[in-house]
């Protein structure tokens, strides 16, 4: 199987509801694309941010289960995530809880929806939930402050070869 | 009103009158009579959205609002553009690890995967 490169990630922003919707082809069945989600060992090669390593804690992949995991950069913890799977329906659907630690207040409610598009190939559409706009539009944001954060550390690698 | 100028942005366009208005100011400067004709609502209620769409950034006008063209900033309206484009790159990057992922497993793994369950700490 070779990698194609041009499946596109999409976002909508919900202008009136607190919602993210992230939709992406993959080139695989819809059984291993769900194993590369459910697996510890397979979801701690792909998730977290780029430059991190990403530690599983606890991981019961099952309806009524519970996660944790942490992300790490250099040594030092930079961050907790944990929730609950809702509901696990192999090959078709996730639904998870999230929570950063460091905002206990907050809960992300994610469905995760794999559509076999055949040829070997999934569709899975991301759908994210919080309770305010303000929550949504921070989720978003987010993103730009790891970025930014990302920019920093290359530059300081730039700088500590001078 | 929420203090950050992304929530601000995202509130203002929340009102499908003002994503229209913004629509409309993309193809040019606009008076506030000219924004209200097609919505059969009166300038004050027009004037309203505007100042909304203001307080945001997103619109400029002249302190004679009355006969002063409102003018969008597309400064601020690519920054939530961008907010956004930074989001998605970030789910891309993602995306194409595992993508890579998918491509390493082993097939033979799928065939009887279906009812395995991962319990307790895996680190």
């Amino acid at each position: 199987m070779t990698p194609i490169t041009t499946n596109e990630t999409r976002i909508e922003a919900d202008p009136d509801l607190p919602t993210v919707r992230i939709i992406r082809d993959f080139d695989a069945a819809a059984g291993r694309v769900y194993r590369a989600w459910t697996d510890p060992h397979l979801v701690a090669q792909w998730l977290g941010p780029k430059s991190t390593t990403t530690q599983i804690d606890t991981w019961d992949a099952r309806t009524g289960g519970s996660y944790r995991y942490s992300t790490w950069c250099e040594g030092e913890q930079l961050a907790s995530f944990y929730g609950s799977f809702h509901e696990l329906r192999p090959d078709e659907r996730l639904v998870q809880t999230f929570t950063y630690e460091g905002y206990p207040d907050g809960v992300c409610l994610e469905t995760m929806t794999f559509e076999d598009l055949g040829d070997g190939r999934t569709r899975v559409t991301g759908l994210s939930v919080v309770d305010t706009m303000e929550a949504r539009d921070m989720m978003i944001a987010s993103g730009m402050e790891a970025g930014v954060v990302e920019g920093y550390q290359k530059l300081d690698g730039l700088l500590a070869e001078e | 009103m929420t203090g950050d100028p992304l929530s601000r942005v995202f509130a203002a366009l929340a009102d499908p009158t003002r994503r229209d208005i913004v629509a409309r100011l993309s193809i040019g400067d606009a008076t506030v009579g000219h924004l209200a004709e097609p919505y059969g609502v009166s300038v004050q209620a027009v004037s309203k959205h505007l100042k909304v769409l203001e307080d945001a950034g997103l619109v400029s006008r002249s302190r004679d609002a009355q006969r002063r063209p409102c003018h969008l900033e597309a400064e601020t309206f690519e920054l939530m553009t961008k907010w956004i484009e930074r989001y998605r790159l970030q789910a891309e990057e993602r995306f194409g690890r595992l993508d890579a992922v998918l491509a390493a497993m082993d097939d033979q793994h799928t065939h009887h995967h279906h009812h395995h369950h991962h319990r307790g700490a895996a680190s």
